[in-house]
């Protein structure tokens, strides 16, 4: 199970970030983005398969793609701006992480409005 | 997978570290800090690559080009 390998690796880059912190602080920053990596492409290949799975669930159940694509391009950016911003985080530069979550909102606004837009389109149709 | 380069950032930090001392101790401030910098920037060129390969990885599985 790979559950186990990421947890042993998270513990001991923990580990070796303390004893790295009293001399060299600016490592220790780059051991964690190391092992953040490192983590996440141990679920890269998890993660495509759950996205192709529902990907063929929505082809057959004939829904317009380009929403589930708009969808899966939020999930995307959303864990870009968390990696991003909990490595700020990290190195005590709220202020950074702050201006990353924002761009990351806005960005996501953007894609979501001609979802937004079909949607109040297909209620006034509704309304009678 | 990569995790043996979790091992070398350790290995290469704590030998900028030591190398530091040494070199302060002996009264060779400015040697002390070029040693260090070279250190961080051999680590910070692995990071890059590594990172720049998540980003394609990322931009490859949400299709976000």
């Amino acid at each position: 199970m790979e559950i186990f390998q990421i947890a042993g690796i998270g513990i001991i880059a923990t580990i070796l970030i303390i004893i790295l912190k009293q001399t060299r602080p600016e490592f220790t920053v780059l051991v964690s983005i190391v092992t953040g990596v490192i983590i996440f492409s141990y679920l890269l290949p998890k993660l495509a398969y759950v996205i192709d799975t529902i990907r063929n669930l929505s082809s057959r159940v004939n829904v317009d793609i380009s929403y589930f694509n708009t969808l899966i391009k939020i999930i995307g950016i959303a864990y870009l701006v968390e990696f991003a911003s909990q490595i700020c985080r990290d190195a005590d530069q709220d202020s950074i992480a702050m201006k990353i979550e924002l761009a990351g909102k806005v960005i996501i606004m953007v894609l979501a409005i001609p979802v937004l837009l079909t949607l109040l389109d297909l209620i006034v149709k509704i309304l009678p | 997978m990569k995790v043996d380069l979790i091992f070398k950032i350790a290995a290469v930090g704590m030998i900028t570290a030591i190398l530091h001392i040494v070199l302060e101790k002996s009264g060779r401030e400015e040697y002390a800090y070029l040693i260090t910098l070279v250190g961080v920037i051999i680590v910070l060129g692995a990071v890059i690559t590594l990172v720049s390969q998540l980003f394609t990885d990322v931009r490859v599985l949400f299709r976000l080009y």
